[in-house]
């Protein structure tokens, strides 16, 4: 079976590469075609790679607080772009400091993130979710 | 061993003789040939002019053993590129076609649409570079994109290089509908790493195989065994041949070569440009080692208004008086392509200001931009393109430059310009100059003699102001 294809970078102008790198071999390791666009990454730029590459899932990181800025209008450009029904994955730590988590996500998803993990969350936990909404298993 | 170049061009067909034994240029001949007229009544005129039986010249004996050619007749080859993101694999189609000689008259990207089918037939291009999508990756926009090209009733080649897993689908199409196509890699196999030369060999190749025959060269083409190439591709052989060097002889290092010429203008780098800033990240595609960019609208005469419209320094209330008398000298070199200035006349002044403002353009959409991020961790920059700030040198070729009696005031529109501070300009470069006119001949000469092409370019190319 062809192997799916998942866009992933470091939003916004964060600069921290380590996890970013972690993540691209957890899903390299779990069969998944990575197209990893490092840190520093523009919504323009996950957007243009989803579509040269016709990715099945992107999956955002943000690390350094500013996740909330960095995130708004992602999936208005997807639906721009004919990305329609886009999977959005986001985690990492998403805003400054210790926040009711639950209205954090409540934000994200109405933002039109699909999936929004709490910090510390271990990547492996979304990969089952990314498994499971592309139908792998 | 004697070899003989030549370089058909739009306006002039150039000769160059070379002696292999005494390692020199024996001497350069041109002559002016028209679009309509006869390729071999050009090359003849040339020839006579070279070996004219004059007691002081030296080719007055002339014979050769081999003869290479190139051509940029009737303005080159004329190609439009289709991606599909503009800065992804639309912007690699282009890459590609401009480096392998061809003029680019226009870029698409996604899905073209019914008014750009019929700008694609009003064009009427000799080749369409067919790219989209990374291997695996989109494919309905490129199948989407080869079904419209063959409604195009236009007789050109199509040269697919685009996702791999579109290309049976792809070749179906053009064969039902019984048009030229033929296909090739990825120019982007995976997403941000370019693959440009499979796509510019096959341009080539077609090149050889179509254009010859279009243009008459085909008469040219019987007196060599060895292929007729773009003569962009020349020069960009011999900017790389200078900037590297061979085995036993050092080259320039980096290098940027500026082309400006009457209809438009070549800008060559052969850098990696890497950021000479700290704390800069790259972004967008990958940039190749040897790029060549062609403008165009900037030329000297034929697209000397559009340089004009686009000087900044129209609008300011202080130019308005020069404004107007450069604006007099562009009406009267558009009118009249063969009008020149005279030495040391305000007109000279002009035309050297137009030629600055012109390279400034084109070096500026050659070169990368830099853009300030501030991050809570201070200030970081981000490059897009090639940071040239470092070059060393600035080489100008061609006739315009050559024939200026002051090519450095004409190649300073390449420095960096505080007023762009974004734009990645080389900032403390030494000027050189193509002074006898031979890196087109020496881009040919490489293909069967590198050392010697490499010594005629180190020795000819002399350093200026
Ligand atoms: C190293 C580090 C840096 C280095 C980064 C070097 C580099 N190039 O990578 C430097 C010094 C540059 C740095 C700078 C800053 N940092 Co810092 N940094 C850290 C630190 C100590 C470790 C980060 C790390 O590498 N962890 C290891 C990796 C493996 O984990 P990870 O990055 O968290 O990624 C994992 C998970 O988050 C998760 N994950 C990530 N993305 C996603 C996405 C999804 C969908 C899912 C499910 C999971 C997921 O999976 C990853 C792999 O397991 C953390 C503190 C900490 N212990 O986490 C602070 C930390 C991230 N930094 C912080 C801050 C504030 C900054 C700065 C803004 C200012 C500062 N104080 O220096 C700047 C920002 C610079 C910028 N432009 O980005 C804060 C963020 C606070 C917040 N969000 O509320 C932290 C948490 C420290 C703190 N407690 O204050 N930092």
């Amino acid at each position: 079976m062809e192997k799916k294809t998942v866009v992933i970078g470091v939003i916004g102008a964060d600069a921290h590469a380590v996890g970013n790198k972690i993540i691209d071999l957890t899903l390299c390791n779990h069969g998944f075609n990575v197209v990893n666009l490092g840190v520093m990454v523009s919504q323009e730029e996950f957007i243009d790679a989803a579509v040269e590459t016709s990715a099945d899932a992107i999956l955002v990181s943000s690390l350094y607080g500013h996740g909330e800025i960095d995130c708004m209008g992602l999936r208005q450009k997807c639906d721009e772009a004919g990305l329609k029904n886009m999977p959005l994955f986001v985690g990492g730590n998403l805003v400054v400091g210790k926040q009711n988590f639950e209205d954090v996500k409540e934000r994200f998803l109405s933002m039109g993130f699909d999936y929004v993990y709490a910090p510390s969350t271990p990547i492996e936990e979304t990969i089952g979710d990314l498994k499971k909404h592309l139908g792998l298993e | 061993m004697k070899f003989l170049t030549v370089d058909v061009g739009s306006t002039y067909t150039k000769l160059t003789a070379i002696d292999a034994t005494t390692r020199e240029i024996l001497g350069t001949a041109q002559a002016f040939t028209t679009i309509e007229s006869d390729v071999m009544q050009g090359f003849e005129r040339a020839w006579q002019e070279l070996t004219e039986a004059r007691p002081d010249n030296p080719c007055a004996n002339f014979g050769y053993d081999q003869m290479l050619v190139c051509s940029s007749a009737a303005g080159g080859l004329k190609m439009v590129a289709l991606g599909l993101v503009p800065d992804l694999t639309a912007k690699a189609a282009r890459t590609a076609a401009s480096n392998a000689g061809a003029k680019v008259v226009k870029t698409y990207a996604y899905e073209i649409s019914g008014s750009e089918q019929q700008e694609i037939f009003d064009i009427n291009p000799d080749l369409v570079l067919l790219c989209g999508g990374t291997d695996g990756g989109n494919r309905e926009v490129i199948v989407a994109n080869a079904r419209r090209l063959v409604a195009i009733d236009r007789p050109f080649t199509t040269i697919v290089a685009g996702n791999k897993s579109a290309t049976d689908e792809i070749r179906a199409i053009f064969e039902e509908a019984h048009k030229d196509v033929v296909i090739t890699e990825n120019v982007m196999p995976q997403f941000n790493k370019l693959n440009i030369e499979p796509a510019r060999d096959a341009i080539r190749q077609l090149f050889i195989a179509r254009i010859i025959e279009a243009k008459g060269l085909n008469r040219l083409q019987a007196m060599t065994p060895h292929k007729i190439i773009p003569t962009p591709l020349a020069v960009l052989q011999a900017c790389e041949l200078l900037s590297r060097g061979t085995a036993t002889q050092q080259g320039y290092g980096d290098l940027l070569a500026i082309d400006i010429g009457g209809a438009t203008t070549d800008v060559y780098s052969m850098a990696a440009g890497t950021p000479t800033v700290d704390n800069t990240m790259l972004k967008g595609l990958p940039e190749p080692w040897a790029k060549r960019t062609v403008e165009g609208d900037l030329g000297m005469r034929y697209s000397l208004t559009h340089v004009f419209e686009q000087l900044p320094e129209r609008g300011f209330p202080q130019y308005e008086e020069q404004m107007k008398r450069v604006g007099e000298w562009v009406e009267r070199c558009s009118s009249q392509p063969d009008t020149l200035a005279q030495p040391d006349s305000e007109e000279e002044k002009i035309e050297e200001f137009l030629g600055r403002s012109a390279v400034a353009l084109a070096v500026e959409r050659h070169c990368g931009r830099i853009a300030d991020v501030y991050t809570p961790l201070g200030l970081m920059h981000t490059l897009e393109g090639k940071d040239l700030m470092d070059i060393p040198a600035v080489v100008g070729i061609g006739g315009v430059l050559r024939n200026s009696r002051h090519p450095e005031e004409i190649l300073k529109g390449s420095l960096y310009n505080v007023m762009q501070p974004e734009s990645t300009r080389p900032r403390n470069p030494k000027f050189y100059l193509d002074s006898r006119y031979i890196f087109a001949a020496m881009g040919l000469l490489r293909m069967v003699d590198e050392e010697l092409a490499c010594e005629l370019l180190l020795r000819e190319t002399k350093k200026i102001g």
